[in-house]
C-alpha cells in the first residue's frame, strides 16, 4: 500500500481542460472517492494515476516516486474498469490469473491463486466459464477479483458498480466496505453516485468543471458544503436552496423572502462582508431537516402543497412558492401524512447554512 | 374472414414469386455440379448419363493447368500473409494511436487504393515491377496483390478495430503486461473475427484475378488457374464446355473448402454478450 499525490496537476486535450491545476493528497490505507457530474475530470485524474494519460503539466507521485511517466506496467496498481474488461476469448479463472502470467508465473501456481480469490468472491464454481456466460454482477466480481490477485499499491475503481441494477449495486457496496475494513487498501474511487461515495470514503474529493471544490470526509461534506454546487451534489433529494435577502440588525443576521420567516443568526466575519457588498445571498436548508409545522414555530417556510411522496420508512413532501421554487421535506414517519393545500415547514436555526452570492459557504459563528 | 383469407393469398403468392426467384439463381448452380461429370456437357442443363469422371482425368492430364491451381494457391497464400499481418498492424495502429493525421492518412490510403489501383494503374504498375527486375517471379504478383488489397483491408480492419474498446488492452497494461503483450494476448483474439474476414476476402480476391498475373508473369508454368483456364478454349475461340466445367468445379473448391475451414475453426462471429 502506498500513498498517491497530485501536485499541481493539469490535462488538456486540445481546447478542453479536462483537469485544471489539482493537488491532492491520497494517504496510505484511505479509500478517496473522486465525486462529480460527468465531464468533471474526475475519471482523467484517475486514468492519470494508471498512467493512462499523461499530464500535461504538473507531477504524480505513488509511495514517494515519481510516476508522472511511468508506463502503467511499471506502477504496480490494480483497476477495476467500469464495462469490467473482462477478455472473452479466456475463461473466469485465466481472466483473473492474467496479471499473474504477465508476472511469470507457473500456470498451477496462478490457477490455484485465482481460485483463492475466487472463492472469497463466491465465483469460484464458475471460473470455467466464459465472461459472456455468467450476470453482470458475476463478471463485475470478476473483475474485482482479477484486480485483487496480485499486491498492489494502489487500487483503483472506474464507476465499477454503475453497471449493475440497483439491488446488486447496494450488495456490491457493501462488499467494497467490508473488503477495505479487511485490508486497509489505498483506494481511489471514481463515482457520480453521492450515496455511493458517502458509504465508502474515508475522504471525498468533490470535483466540478477540472477542479476539486471540497476534499474532506464525508460527514464533513454533509454538515459543512463548501459552496452551493457541493450542497446540490451531495444528499438525496438534495438541500433546498432559496435567494434570501440578507441585512444586519442590531448584530444579527436577517434574511428576508417570501414565505419565509427565521430568527436572526448571529454575525460572523466572512457573513458580514457579504451582506456589505450586497446582501444577496442563499439559504440551504437540508430535506431531513425540515419538518411540518405545527403552528407557532418560528422559524417557518410556507407554500402550496406540490407533491406527498409515501416512501415506506419515509415521505417526501413538496411544496411550490409563488415564485416557482420548490422545497422538499423529508419526514420520517410511516403513517400516512395528510395536508391542506397550503403547507408549511419548521426547522431549527443550527441546520441552517448561508452561501455568498459566489456560491461559497459562510460560516457561521461558532464554526 | 375477408380479411384473413387476403392475408392467405398474400402469402402464398409471396412464397411463389420467392420460389421463382430461387430457382432461376439455383439453375446455374445445378448446371455447375452435374455438367463435369457428364462427357456431353453444353450449355442446356442436363442429367448425366453415363456419370463419368473422364472430364477430369482428361483435366488431370493437362500440366500447365493443374500446374495453375498450385500457382494460385501460391499467390493466394503470399499474399493473404502480406495483407493479413500488415493490415492488421497497420490498422491497430490507426486505430489506438494519438498520431496527428491520421484520419487523413486513413482516408487517402483508401482513395489510392479503389482509384489508382486496378487497371488503370497496370501500365505504371508495369513499368514499376520491370525497373525492379522482377518481371516474371511470383513475388511480383504477390506484391502488387498486397498493395492493391492492403488500404482497403486497413480500411475495414481499423473501423472494427475502432469498435472494440480500449479497456481490453488498459486492464492488461494496468495489470503488468506490456504493449506488445497486450496486443498478442488480449487485442489480437479480440480483433481476430475482422482479420479472419480481411483473410478470406483477400483470398478470394487474388484467387479469382486474372489480370495482374497475365501482365506481369511470362512463363507459362508460373501462370495462375485463372490464366489456365485459357487453356480450355479451344483455337477459335469456343469454350470446351466439359472440360471447363471440371476445371471450374475444381478451381472453386479450394475457396469452398476455406469458408467451410473458417466457419468451423473460427466462425462468422464476434465473441458476444460483453455489455459496455
Amino acid at each position: 500500500m502506498a500513498s498517491v499525490v497530485f501536485n499541481n496537476v493539469t490535462k488538456t486535450f486540445g481546447e478542453f481542460t479536462a483537469v485544471k491545476d489539482v493537488s491532492l493528497e491520497i494517504g496510505d490505507g484511505e479509500f478517496v472517492c473522486l465525486l462529480g457530474p460527468s465531464g468533471c475530470g474526475k475519471t482523467t485524474s484517475l486514468r492519470m494515476i494508471a498512467g493512462l494519460e499523461t499530464p500535461t503539466s504538473g507531477r504524480i507521485e505513488i509511495g514517494g516516486v515519481d510516476v508522472t511517466m511511468k508506463h502503467p506496467k511499471d506502477r504496480q496498481i490494480s483497476m477495476v474498469f467500469q464495462d469490467y474488461a473482462l477478455y472473452p476469448h479466456m475463461n473466469l479463472a485465466d481472466n483473473i490469473a492474467y496479471p499473474l502470467k504477465v508476472r511469470g508465473e507457473a500456470e498451477a501456481k496462478r490457477h490455484g491463486r485465482a481460485r483463492e480469490v475466487a472463492d472469497i468472491l463466491k465465483i469460484g464454481h464458475l471460473l470455467d466459464r466464459m465472461p459472456s456466460q455468467i450476470s453482470g454482477g458475476q463478471q463485475q466480481r470478476t473483475s474485482l477479483a482479477r484486480a485483487l490477485v496480485y499486491p498492489s499499491q494502489v487500487y483503483l475503481f472506474d464507476e465499477p458498480l454503475s453497471n449493475l441494477d440497483a439491488k446488486l449495486r447496494l450488495e456490491a457496496r457493501g462488499f467494497l466496505n467490508h473488503l477495505q475494513r479487511d485490508m486497509g487498501m489505498t483506494a481511489v474511487y471514481v463515482t457520480h453516485d453521492q450515496a455511493e461515495a458517502m458509504a465508502l470514503a474515508t475522504r471525498i474529493a468533490v470535483m466540478d468543471e477540472g477542479r476539486i471544490v471540497q476534499y474532506a470526509p464525508p460527514i464533513e461534506i454533509y454538515r459543512r458544503p463548501a459552496t452551493t454546487f457541493v450542497a446540490n451534489f451531495v444528499g438525496n433529494p438534495p438541500m433546498n436552496l432559496l435567494p434570501v435577502e440578507a441585512m444586519t440588525v442590531e448584530g444579527a443576521i436577517r434574511l428576508k423572502a417570501e414565505g419565509l420567516s427565521i430568527e436572526g443568526l448571529p454575525v460572523s466575519q466572512a457573513a458580514a462582508k457579504a451582506i456589505g457588498e450586497g446582501g444577496a445571498l442563499m439559504l440551504g436548508i437540508r430535506p431531513e431537516h425540515l419538518a411540518i409545522a405545527s403552528g407557532g414555530e418560528v422559524n417557518t417556510i410556507s407554500g402550496s402543497l406540490f407533491a406527498n411522496e409515501n416512501m415506506g420508512p419515509e415521505s417526501l413532501v413538496t411544496l411550490e412558492r409563488q415564485d416557482a421554487a420548490r422545497f422538499t421535506a423529508r419526514i420520517f414517519t410511516d403513517d400516512e401524512i395528510r395536508l391542506d393545500q397550503r403547507v408549511t415547514f419548521t426547522f431549527n436555526v443550527s441546520h441552517v447554512h448561508l452561501f455568498g452570492p459566489d456560491g461559497a459557504r459562510l460560516p457561521l459563528d461558532g464554526e | 374472414m375477408g380479411d384473413y383469407f387476403s392475408r392467405y393469398f398474400t402469402r402464398i403468392g409471396f412464397s411463389v414469386l420467392a420460389s421463382i426467384i430461387g430457382a432461376l439463381f439455383a439453375l446455374p448452380l445445378i448446371w455447375f455440379l452435374f455438367a463435369p461429370f457428364n462427357a456431353r456437357a453444353e450449355l442446356g442443363l442436363a442429367i448425366p448419363d453415363p456419370f463419368t469422371l473422364s472430364n477430369f482425368v482428361t483435366v488431370f492430364n493437362n500440366a500447365f493447368a493443374i500446374r495453375g491451381l498450385w500457382n494460385s494457391l501460391l499467390h493466394s497464400v503470399g499474399g493473404v500473409i502480406l495483407v493479413g499481418i500488415g493490415a492488421t498492424l497497420a490498422a491497430y495502429a490507426l486505430s489506438r494511436s494519438n498520431l496527428p493525421g491520421k484520419r487523413a492518412v486513413t482516408y487517402t490510403l483508401l482513395l489510392f487504393s479503389s482509384v489508382v489501383s486496378g487497371s488503370a494503374a497496370m501500365v505504371p504498375i508495369f513499368l514499376i515491377i520491370n525497373s525492379m527486375g522482377l518481371i516474371d517471379t511470383h513475388f511480383a504478383v504477390i506484391l502488387v496483390f498486397a498493395g492493391g488489397l492492403l488500404p482497403t483491408a486497413m480500411f475495414i480492419l481499423r473501423d472494427f478495430i475502432d469498435g472494440i474498446p480500449r479497456s481490453y488492452e488498459e486492464s492488461a497494461m494496468v495489470a503488468g503486461a506490456s504493449p506488445v503483450q497486450s496486443f498478442f494476448d488480449v487485442a489480437l483474439p479480440v480483433i481476430r473475427p475482422g482479420v479472419v474476414v480481411i483473410v478470406v476476402w483477400s483470398f478470394v480476391n487474388i484467387w479469382g484475378s486474372f489480370l495482374i498475373p497475365f501482365i506481369l508473369l511470362r512463363s507459362s508454368d508460373k501462370m495462375p488457374a485463372a490464366v489456365a483456364i485459357y487453356s480450355f478454349y479451344s483455337e477459335a475461340g469456343t469454350p470446351i464446355v466439359t472440360l471447363l466445367a471440371a476445371y471450374a468445379l475444381l478451381y472453386s473448391l479450394p475457396v469452398i473448402g476455406l469458408y467451410l475451414f473458417v466457419s468451423w475453426r473460427f466462425g462468422f462471429r464476434f465473441f458476444g454478450g460483453i455489455k459496455a
